[in-house]
């Protein structure tokens, strides 16, 4: 079968810096296809170039069979892209900005109207959509800006962040709302996203990059499998001291220091607990709490990526190892 | 087809903005109302051209001026849609570059038109004889003019990042322009400088805003040249103007 996108060493300086380097990722149709990395990895860059933003320096890629240099107005009739950043019109309507954008891409007039009505009940906004812009909430531009890159029948969508910046209730709404459009649509979905719980529920297949490369790509499931071991943590002012305590335990795979504590990565984790807390007792040093559970997305993306995300603002969700700034828009 | 309704979406795009903005409207009464009324009214006891009294002589100079503000200035709007965002949209849509330069210059001409019209309200209720046929004939010549000042702006826009660095160089190429076309002051005949006279006729608002006197005081009014080579003038001008904004706009990263 034909790969909805299919990419060949797809590469792209900035002056100096490789934001993405010889990149080979392959998307089937159907799924929905995590791209996950910590900012500056190459994640928009490769959208962008998917999405004909910016050219490759070198390398190719083909979206929905077409080439996304030669066949650029192909490539576009075809996709419908969610933005990172709002790109909506807030001195217009809801309703005007969706009417300006079937437009842009030739959707039959006689066809607008129900196409128009149908997004909009998918995101629950007919009552609001005649309505400025400027007044809608993030939560509902965001949904707007989701219903607007559907009307045109995609047969790939592209999700770029969407959910940043939107409060729990919001990002649960829109991800049912994404969940939904898998189910009723035949459509293939790249998304983006920090935010791991997102990546897990609702990715097919996951593909970590950093500094431009793919370093892991699978199922979520596999992921976690491959990381084989469970997760201790044990919050202790004496992080460091605990660490070269238990350190040559056997069954103990990795120790992180991270803010507040110690987090194990072991086999077993059940058994070696007892043993790890009366290891501390007798070199005197205090536990304050432990808890034990299986590892997560969040975990496998340390593992590959060897240091924490960081969310908007810049703070820190777990220990940082290291810290490199490379934003790139 | 379809970029002949990309062209028309982003043309209702710039005209409902615009007629949203009452602000914008209202502001762009004051610019010409202040020229023709104290500077106008000023002047005229000092200063006669012919037999035109200086209000009547800068009245198409100040329909020309206010075509060439608003359609530099309306480069603006690129600005703030790179600024919001809503720039990327247009970008991405499936038409060509030429469509979305041209979308955008034929909404912003129309702003620009609907006030350079406002001020021939302006000029009839101040007592300068205009009348509809005059209004008519002027018309086709302004839009004409337009056409090359709104990509001038446009053009600007597009090598610009911020929007203060536009106010700044748009003045740089309004200014001059505006002070040597001829607009407030004859720029040819005895006691004008060469340099000036010069300097006027290398500049192609100059031959924009003598087509305008030509239309609007008919036969009280000497042209520096004949209509024709006039409008052929900002014809090129316009062409060439056209030219590099579709280019400029088309620039891919």
């Amino acid at each position: 079968m034909e790969h909805a996108i299919e990419t060949t060493e797809l590469t792209r300086r900035f002056g100096g810096l490789v934001a993405v380097v010889k990149l080979n990722i392959s998307v089937e149709r159907g799924e929905v296809f995590g791209l996950l990395g910590p900012n500056g990895a190459g994640k928009t860059t490769t959208i962008s170039m998917l999405c004909t933003i910016l050219k490759p320096t070198s390398g190719t890629a083909t979206v929905n069979g077409f080439d996304v240099v030669k066949q650029d107005m192909q490539v576009r009739k075809s996709i419908g892209i969610v933005f990172q950043d709002p790109s909506i019109d807030d001195r217009l309507t809801g309703r005007e900005n969706l009417y300006m954008h079937a437009n842009l891409y030739d959707v039959a007039p006689g066809e607008q109207k129900s196409r128009i009505d149908s997004v909009l009940k998918l995101v629950e906004l007919e009552d609001r959509a005649d309505d400025l812009m400027r007044t809608y909430s993030g939560g509902m531009r965001r949904r707007l800006e989701i219903a607007r890159g559907l009307i045109h029948c995609p047969k790939v969508l592209f999700l770029d962040e969407p959910t940043i910046g939107l409060d729990p209730q919001t990002r649960e709404h829109i991800w049912s709302h994404i969940e939904g459009l898998r189910k009723a649509h035949d459509i293939t979905m790249v998304l983006t996203t920090h935010y791991m719980d997102e990546a897990d529920r609702l990715s097919d297949r996951i593909a970590i990059m950093d500094y431009g490369k793919v370093v892991a790509s699978d199922t979520p499931a596999a992921l976690k499998e491959k990381l084989e071991g469970d997760v201790i943590t044990v919050n202790t002012k004496e992080a460091s001291k605990l660490s070269s305590v238990v350190a040559g335990t056997a069954d103990i795979l990795r120790a992180n220091v991270v803010g507040g504590g110690l987090e194990l990565t072991v086999h077993g984790g059940k058994a070696l607990l007892p043993r790890i807390v009366e290891a501390a007792a007798k070199n005197g040093i205090f536990i304050e709490s432990v808890s034990l559970r299986e590892p997560n997305l969040g975990d496998v993306f340390l593992h590959y990526t060897g240091r924490a995300i960081r969310v908007e603002g810049g703070e820190e969700l777990h220990g940082v190892t290291a810290i490199r700034r490379r934003r790139i828009k | 087809m379809t970029e002949i309704r990309g062209i028309y979406t982003l043309w209702l795009r710039e005209i409902k903005r615009y007629l949203r903005d009452r602000a914008r409207i209202v502001s762009s009464f004051v610019q010409p109302l202040l020229w023709l009324v104290i500077f106008g009214s000023a002047l005229r006891v000092l200063v006669s051209i012919g037999e035109l009294t200086y209000q009547q002589y800068i009245f198409p100079g100040i329909v020309g001026q206010t075509l060439l503000f608003t359609s530099i200035f309306i480069g603006i709007s690129v600005i703030w849609d790179r600024e919001f965002g809503f720039l990327k949209e247009i970008m991405v849509a499936p038409i060509s570059r030429f469509s979305v330069f041209t979308g955008k210059l034929l909404g912003a001409s129309t702003d620009a038109m609907i006030q350079g019209i406002l001020v021939f309200v302006l000029g009839a209720l101040l007592g300068i004889t205009v009348n509809p046929l005059i209004l008519g004939e002027a018309l086709p010549v302004m839009l004409l003019i337009t056409f090359g000042l709104v990509s001038v702006g446009l053009i600007v826009a597009s090598f610009i990042e911020s929007l203060e660095s536009f106010g700044l160089i748009v003045n740089f190429i309004n200014m001059p322009m505006f002070f040597l076309s001829g607009a407030l002051f004859p720029v040819r005949g005895a006691g004008v400088p060469n340099w000036l006279q010069i300097a006027a006729s290398c500049n192609p608002f100059t031959y924009a805003v003598d087509a305008l006197r030509t239309v609007i005081l008919g036969g009280s009014w000497q042209p520096l040249f004949p209509l024709y080579v006039e409008l052929l003038v900002v014809t090129c001008f316009d062409l060439a103007m056209i030219t590099i904004g579709t280019w400029a706009f088309g620039r891919r990263k």
